[in-house]
């Protein structure tokens, strides 16, 4: 179990409802997660099974109406869940960063990608000037390992590539220098290699910054890679968790064997 | 594939319709050849000529420096009500797409009954019960206009709430209101700029027919729709004075439908 000093984040029998129909459709049910700091965890199962909502709901990202959430979602001893917008403000960004699927539209195509990195800056560290927000950008730019940060500072999103994107909106999340990362299938949308070097630079980043990060992926050798422990995901319940090791090696549901059983044979190629 | 602006005939076409137009307006605020409310009974309905481009109207007075100044009045009156029913649809429409909710479905319910209106007959209400005017026709013209405005804006933010980099903005913590503003805003200016040209379009053509209806502008003042209706009597003994403030709303309208298309073309 996890001491109360390191956690960092604990979700307490979490579920949610749509209740934009007649009948409620029950997405997740009954969550339950505890993250440490500096803790890598993944959660895996396949479309549908609820995974990107329990992340939006940690990310304090879903709908206030037509919705019924209930549990608890404790970060730093603070519950986020039911509070206000404004509570949960201070937290996002500053705090919580998240990365999406589609690089292609998380990235705003009207304004400049310094512009856009620097946003969590001017919420949450009004003070700074345009000068040292510029450093900061340009620093986190690099951080990425993106090549010449001062020509992509001034780029619009159109005329980077997938992978490029992608770190763009790792930069960006990360500026703040946030607690916990969501990482929600940011790999998906890339090719394979791309794929590989954005997992060694979450890997970096995890071990530079201390950042605990939530990786959800369906890719069950990224996961497997990356993370220290493992939730399984099927229709909004979770199968299966345990360590990484434990989960790959020993499954103990038919669920959790026949997702090893799917996994495309590269895993012989050592990544 | 985007296209060069530049390169397009219709945008070239209606550029220069639509500059020497604005231009003839800005001439006209400052410079007439003659008073325009100066009546001579020696020059009634008197042909074109180089004292008179245009020829005179039936009080003698100078169709030509009646059109600048009708000119002046006409785009004035279209731009305050575009104005209006672009401000307040922009509003209107970005909160109720925005934000959802019982709020959007009253406000559109709302929206929709002004929308089954004309927007000539609802102005004519208004006017009926605030009276004539150069300010009444705009006010009440704009709120006719709100509606449109306010539904294209809406679709754009349904359309663009959801994106995961409006998303990532209030994962970033940014409010609602810089959200709307800042972020997504930006994003509508193409659709909004060619609905806002044809918007203005509309808005000649509103003003046009409520001065024609006698509703508008006052006499002595010329706008082009009460210059055509004063003319409509005269159709016959002198056809140019119909003529020439029919042409001007017809360039004006024109110069703007050519930018707009090529603006939506893109």
């Amino acid at each position: 179990m996890v001491s109360d000093m390191d956690r960092l984040l604990e979700v307490k029998n979490l579920s949610i409802e749509f209740h934009d129909h007649d009948i409620p459709e029950r997405v997740v049910n009954h969550f339950n997660l505890e993250l440490s700091k500096g803790e890598i965890v993944g959660i895996v199962g396949e479309s549908g099974s609820g995974k990107s909502m329990t992340a939006m709901a940690i990310a304090g990202l879903l709908r206030r109406h037509d919705m019924e959430k209930k549990g608890e979602i404790i970060f730093e001893g603070h519950e986020l869940l039911h509070a206000s917008r404004s509570e949960v403000r201070k937290y996002q960004g500053d705090d919580i960063g998240m990365i999406f699927q589609e690089p292609m539209t998380s990235l705003n195509p009207v304004k400049r990608i310094g512009w856009q990195v620097e946003e969590s800056l001017r919420i949450h560290k009004p003070k700074m000037t345009k000068e040292e927000r510029y450093q900061k950008a340009i620093e986190s730019l690099r951080n990425v390992e993106l090549e010449e940060p001062e020509k992509v500072y001034m780029k619009y999103p159109h005329e980077l590539s997938g992978g490029m994107r992608q770190r763009v909106m790792i930069a960006s999340a990360m500026i703040c220098e946030p607690k916990l990362l969501i990482a929600d299938e940011p790999t998906t949308a890339l090719d394979v290699t791309i794929q590989l070097q954005i997992v060694k630079l979450l890997q970096r980043l995890n071990k530079e910054k201390q950042t605990s990060i939530l990786f959800i992926s369906h890719d069950l050798s990224l996961v497997k890679k990356l993370c220290n422990r493992i939730l399984v995901m099927h229709n909004g319940n979770i199968v299966e968790s345990g360590s990484t090791h434990e989960v790959f090696y020993h499954p103990k549901e038919e669920y959790t064997k026949q997702l090893i059983q799917a996994i495309p044979k590269l895993e012989k190629i050592d990544l | 594939m985007k296209k060069k602006l530049l390169k397009q005939p219709t945008f070239i076409l209606g550029a220069i319709i639509t500059s020497v137009m604005m231009l003839l307006t800005f001439i006209g605020f400052l410079y007439t050849p003659y008073d325009p409310t100066k009546m001579d009974s020696s020059s009634k309905l008197a042909g074109c000529s180089l004292a008179h481009l245009m020829g005179c109207d039936n009080f003698g007075r100078d169709i030509f420096s009646r059109v600048l100044q009708g000119m002046g009045n006409t785009f004035l009156i279209a731009i305050a009500t575009v104005t209006i029913g672009v401000g307040c649809g922009i509003l209107l429409g970005a909160f109720t797409g925005y934000f959802g909710g019982w709020l959007d479905e009253v406000l559109m319910r709302i929206n929709d009954v002004i929308f089954a209106f004309p927007s000539i007959l609802l102005a004519l209400v208004f006017i009926s019960i605030f009276g004539t005017g150069k300010y009444n026709v705009v006010f009440a013209l704009g709120i006719a206009f709100i509606p449109s405005f306010a539904r294209i804006v809406r679709s754009e933010f349904i359309k663009y709430k959801d994106m995961d980099y409006v998303k990532s903005a209030r994962l970033a913590g940014v409010s609602d209101f810089r959200i709307i503003f800042v972020h997504i805003l930006p994003n509508t200016t193409t659709v909004l700029l060619s609905s806002i040209m044809i918007g203005f379009n509309n808005a000649v053509l509103a003003e046009a027919g409520m001065s024609y209806l006698g509703i508008g502008v006052q006499p002595p003042d010329a706008s082009l729709g009460s210059m055509l209706s004063e003319a409509q009597s005269y159709l016959f003994s002198a056809p140019n004075y119909a003529i020439f403030p029919g042409l001007m709303i017809i360039l004006l309208v024109l110069g703007f439908s050519l930018l707009a298309d090529s603006l939506k073309a893109r």
